[in-house]
């Protein structure tokens, strides 16, 4: 195991199966009378957000607490980030505080790269920018390995803002990585440039990938990060991309309809199939505990000198 | 579990210690030629075989029984990995002398160790209770080489996240000496006095093809 968490790039086939099959052991101490495992008693992990997330970040802070380990938080509002620090030295600062991993999300792609070089401790990417949110595509890969049995030989479409979504790059690198194959679907002006370099096949038109598709991982548009125009109206965006009840009949029985969160209801999302059976959102939400506790202990639970 | 010395490095160990078995000699049916370590750098030395490692079994088999009347309320929790499979030949053995079924599963301590920081991180196992759980029942931990201790004492901790059970007892393949905590076993297959050098090796058919016990010495398959 690597010493940071970064990108799912970085992550090889054994790797990701190492953090499911870990995972598969974290979920099981949710069932138990102590849910409690004390294995990084008197580690220190810092959750460092330089952007609001409260899904996530709490996501990570039990997953730390459930390990035992001490969990700052650190947010921007009310510290001296928002008086103008640089990076760098919030990173010297945790570096004196003794932090053994920071989780970090920040505005900026590539800003936990940077972060990594400057500190002692483990990296984990909480999302940076519009690039990755690596721990986001492992408890999807984990998710539909619980509902299906398997990633690999499945056909898992992403549709929705690709442009904007890190979700979606980090899913893609491993999902494939994992032996899936990967449909994008999105409005022209939503399909980063550069696609053609991604392993993944790219379609303009919804309702013709729905029927061979075992997975539909929907993105939310992110209206926070679209500096133009990207489509006419909302609407029409709804109409074309959204994924309403005739089009989840359009789907294999099997097939799982997946999202990150938070959903926009009635935009990508119909309200009846967020609540459907089919729908495992909620699960996506419970498994992200499991997942980052994973993370956390094959980061953490050894030796630091790499043998 | 083939078992090297823990914490590899072992800086700051007192010297020689006390070699010698823990518990008194019940040794097992099989007297074998003395481990006393060969010589000849590198070898592999059998001590118990496959006809050996079964003649044990059913002698523990036999103890369990008498000593928890007749199986009565029991659990066996094999420590994986070898610990599982020995587990189940225990119960086994037991269904075949009286016809009892007592409960078996497994229980991976792994989460719970004070030694974790000082190797590579290690891949979990599957921990898995018997139906009924283990509160108030007699929870027998199984484990393939009792060494330091640490491993044992870790499962304790793993089983109290679980429930309280009536009494927890601790059942292993082969005792191999040099505790470093104050623990002890209830049933031991074979008492097998060894030098921190050696290494004890159990092989079993369910994980390894084969059935035998063994002792390397430096140098050998290690």
């Amino acid at each position: 195991m690597m010493r940071h968490l970064l990108s799912t790039q970085d992550l090889g086939r054994d790797d990701a199966l190492l953090v499911l099959d870990t995972a598969e052991y974290m979920a099981t101490v949710a069932g138990r009378s102590v849910k409690k495992l004390p294995t990084l008693r008197g580690r220190t992990v810092v959750n460092l957000f330089f952007e609001d997330s409260t899904r996530t970040r709490t996501s990570f802070e039990l997953a730390a607490k459930r390990l035992s380990a001490d969990v700052i938080n650190f947010s921007v509002r009310g510290s001296s980030v928002s008086k103008g620090e640089s990076l760098k030295d919030t990173a010297q600062t945790l570096e004196a505080m003794g932090a053994d991993a920071v989780v970090c999300r920040h505005p900026a792609s590539g800003a936990p790269h940077r972060l990594a070089a400057w500190v002692r401790g483990s990296v984990l990417n909480a999302g940076d920018g519009i690039h990755e949110h690596p721990t986001q595509a492992l408890l999807d890969a984990f998710t539909i390995r619980r509902r299906l049995g398997r990633v690999e030989g499945l056909s898992v479409t992403i549709v929705g803002d690709v442009l904007h979504s890190r979700v979606a790059r980090s899913n893609v690198w491993l999902l494939s990585t994992l032996g899936a194959s990967v449909t994008v679907v999105a409005p022209p002006t939503l399909v980063p440039v550069g696609v053609e370099q991604w392993p993944v096949a790219v379609s303009y038109d919804l309702d013709a990938v729905l029927p061979t598709s075992d997975v539909v991982m929907m993105l939310r548009v992110q209206r926070e990060r679209m500096t133009a125009a990207f489509f006419p109206t909302e609407r029409e965006y709804s109409r074309r991309y959204g994924l309403d009840a005739d089009r989840l009949a359009a789907m294999p029985p099997s097939a799982l309809v997946m999202h990150p969160g938070p959903m926009v209801r009635g935009m990508e999302i119909a309200s009846d199939v967020a609540d459907s059976t089919r729908s495992t959102v909620v699960e996506q939400v419970a498994n992200g505990v499991s997942v980052r506790m994973a993370v956390l202990y094959l980061l953490l639970g050894g030796t630091r000198e790499v043998p | 579990m083939t078992t090297p010395a823990p914490g590899r490095p072992t800086p700051g160990r007192p010297g020689p210690g006390t070699p010698g078995p823990g518990a008194p000699g019940q040794a097992g049916s099989a007297p074998g030629p003395r481990a006393g370590a060969p010589d000849s750098p590198g070898t592999a030395h059998t001590v118990l075989s496959g006809a050996d490692i079964g003649r044990v079994l059913t002698r523990m088999a036999h103890q369990i029984l008498e000593k928890t009347a007749g199986g009565n309320g029991v659990v066996l929790l094999g420590i994986p990995t070898r610990g599982v499979p020995l587990a189940r030949r225990l119960a086994d053995r037991v269904r075949a002398v009286e016809g009892v079924e007592l409960g078996v599963g497994s229980l991976d301590p792994t989460m719970h160790r004070d030694d974790l920081q000082l190797r590579a991180v290690r891949p979990l196992a599957v921990t898995d209770l018997p139906d009924g759980g283990i509160d108030g029942r007699t929870v027998i931990l199984v484990d393939d080489v009792l060494f330091s201790g640490r491993t044992v004492r870790a499962a304790l901790d793993a089983l109290a996240q679980f429930g309280r059970p009536r009494v927890v007892q601790l059942a292993v393949l082969v005792d191999r000496g040099h505790r470093e905590l104050p623990i002890r076993a209830d049933y031991v297959g074979k008492n097998m006095p060894t030098s921190r050098q050696e290494a004890v090796a159990v092989r079993l058919t369910e994980t390894d093809g084969r059935d035998a016990v063994m002792i390397l010495s430096e140098g050998a398959g290690r």
